[in-house]
């Protein structure tokens, strides 16, 4: 057996991950074949590289098929459910920084804290015959926040991409999504609420809980920790 | 001693030996005059989100259908047997039901996702109080030889509370709104009790003489007029004097109350002296506590707690009970119930009629031990 790491197969994110794992004297390598979704690990062992899509890295690390992971926190906490007692949290690497934020239009001036959301959602609510929409791709992380903080009369509606666009479109009167810098939202005229954070999120290594290592993977994972610098 | 067939979880209880357990409850039920219903498990979820919000999604198990639009497995029977009721029911109605629950259980993991209730549910214009006490002292009586602990409450006395607050109705129906949801519940007291300071971005809208000069572009389906709206109420509140600290006491008091269901009354009608409009909600507690005596309750050791069910039970306004085993307080209520007069109304589209019930789980009941 051998120790397998999961890595964004694309852009910004593999780039920035490889990089990392290098300035620790590791080096990540995809193998020759630009198509081929498999790489190599120098410096580190029996260790195995996997490429992944960061959205389905936390799966894999839950069901064991992948030992260590690298992909954004908003992706594990979307995907596991009581994550902390299935992953660990190794290092958060300093890149991939986005917030998972709510949004509501500029032209809101009433609105301006999930105070006001809420009034603003029971007073649509008996105006339209139906819940205020929040358009996003995070639903238990929305709906978890939105829960904790007791506003009601709202639903969500699935949007995978482009949910920006959503509330122009009005196919949603707000919207639930990750920004870094904010200006896609403002372009759009959408401004995130006061108290609108739901989650800070960056790249971050994580390593899945399980006790059935053999001797020969813990040690291999035990060093490569410690030449990460990570514990 | 244990004893060596006593099973050691609930898991371990043989669906056979639910099932039975399940017909033995209904068949009591049947016997104290209530007719057997059933209903579907796919229930339509427009329906229950309308009725439970957003928030339903986390408990219940969700199935999109082509033709039919989302369904959900039946998360109670509640709703579906009001809606029977409301279309086509005799009155006065008793009904018993026995059959599947699904429950998503992302909190709890260890809980089962999928267990059998058995129901009791009175649907009864003439006594509420009777009512609340026929039911409570049915599922009492079945229940009596697992010596579980029984909790009692009333959403209705609070809800008395905030339509007597002497504020105004805007603020009053807000309260109301979030009665089943502690933690905005006390925001809202807060503010309009002026306790908690205006943000900056509202103090800066209430200053402004044209609020709308940088709002930019009007998107998506709330108009301006909308926004002018609410913009008015907030000026309206704003102007509006703060909700009394004598007055936000009151309710923290109300909130408070959590005695044995003699002094639980004594110290409501002491409340009821400085705010009278909780007086017929108190009275109705004392006569449901003399109904619950004539039924052979030992209502003097009975707990009360005013706030009881009031993150769990959001359906219910009036009378609510529950109850659990103190020698195994990791698992869920036995039993769980109550008066839910509103969901006929929401349910009943112009018609409503006063309704009590409630539920036990007969998994639950075999595991501690059943008819033995």
């Amino acid at each position: 057996m051998s120790i397998r790491l999961g890595v964004p197969s694309k852009g910004r994110l593999m780039e920035k991950t490889f990089q990392w794992f290098g300035a620790r004297g590791v080096t990540l390598d995809r193998s020759a074949s630009e198509r081929e979704y498999a790489g190599i690990v120098r410096g580190a062992g029996d260790v195995e590289l996997v490429l992944l899509s960061a959205g389905e890295i936390p799966r894999e690390l839950d069901a064991g098929r992948i030992d260590l992971g690298v992909t954004g926190t908003d992706l594990v906490r979307e995907t596991l459910v009581g994550w902390e007692a299935r992953v660990d949290v190794l290092a958060e690497l300093g890149f991939g920084h986005a917030d998972l934020v709510l949004a509501v239009p500029q032209a809101w001036v009433d609105v301006s804290t999930l105070d006001d959301l809420d009034a603003a959602a029971a007073a649509f609510r008996a105006r339209h015959g139906h819940r205020l929409r929040i358009a996003t791709k995070y639903h238990r992380l929305v709906r978890e926040f939105l829960r904790e903080h007791g506003v009601a009369d709202y639903s969500l509606v699935d949007s995978q991409g482009a949910t920006e666009g959503t509330v122009k479109n009005e196919t949603a009167e707000a919207i639930a999504d990750i920004t870094s810098s904010g200006d896609t939202l403002r372009a759009n005229h959408l401004k995130i609420l006061d108290d609108g954070l739901i989650l800070r999120s960056q790249a971050t290594l994580f390593c899945a809980r399980r006790a059935d290592l053999s001797d020969a993977d813990r040690a291999t994972l035990t060093a490569l920790m410690a030449k990460l610098g990570v514990d | 001693m244990q004893d060596p067939n006593q099973p050691r979880r609930p898991s371990d209880v043989s669906r056979a030996a639910i099932r039975a357990e399940a017909q033995r409850l209904r068949g009591i039920f049947e016997q104290a005059g209530a007719q057997v219903v059933e209903t579907a498990i796919l229930q339509p979820a427009a329906t229950l989100l309308d009725l439970y919000g957003e928030d339903i999604r986390a408990r219940a198990y969700v199935a999109s259908d082509p033709m039919k639009g989302e369904q959900m497995l039946r998360p109670d029977f509640t709703v579906p047997v009001v809606q029977m009721h409301m279309a086509d029911g005799a009155e006065p109605a008793r009904y018993t039901y026995s059959g599947e629950v699904f429950r998503r259980q992302e909190a709890h993991p260890e809980r089962a996702s999928e267990y059998m209730q058995v129901g009791y549910e009175v649907f009864d214009r003439t006594a509420p109080a009777d009512a609340d006490a026929e039911v409570f002292a049915r599922l009492h009586d079945i229940l009596a030889p697992l010596n579980l602990r029984a909790a009692t409450g009333d959403i209705g006395i609070l809800m008395a509370a905030v339509d007597g607050l002497p504020t105004t109705p805007a603020r009053k129906a807000a309260l109301r709104r979030h009665v089943w949801r502690p933690r905005r519940f006390r925001a809202l007291m807060d503010r309009f009790a002026g306790r908690s300071p205006v943000p900056a971005s509202r103090a800066a809208l209430l200053e402004s003489t044209d609020p709308m000069a940088d709002a930019g572009p009007i998107i998506g389906l709330r108009s301006e007029a909308e926004i002018a709206a609410r913009i008015e109420a907030l000026r309206e509140d704003a102007a509006a004097p703060p909700v009394t600290g004598a007055d936000v006491d009151l309710i923290d008091a109300i909130l408070n109350v959590r005695e044995t269901c003699p002094n639980a009354l004594e110290r409501l009608r002491d409340i009821a002296v400085d705010m009278p409009s909780i007086n017929g909600a108190v009275a109705g507690f004392a006569a449901r506590l003399d109904a619950l005596a004539a039924r052979g309750i030992a209502v003097d050791d009975l707990a009360f707690e005013a706030s009881y069910g009031r993150s769990q039970m959001e359906y219910y306004d009036g009378f609510v009970f529950g109850f659990t085993c103190d020698a195994h307080p990791e698992l869920p209520a036995v039993a769980t119930g109550g008066r839910y007069d509103a969901l006929t109304r929401q349910l009943g589209q112009g018609r409503a009629i006063p309704a009590v019930g409630g539920v036990i789980r007969p998994g639950l009941v075999a595991f501690l031990g059943g008819a033995r």
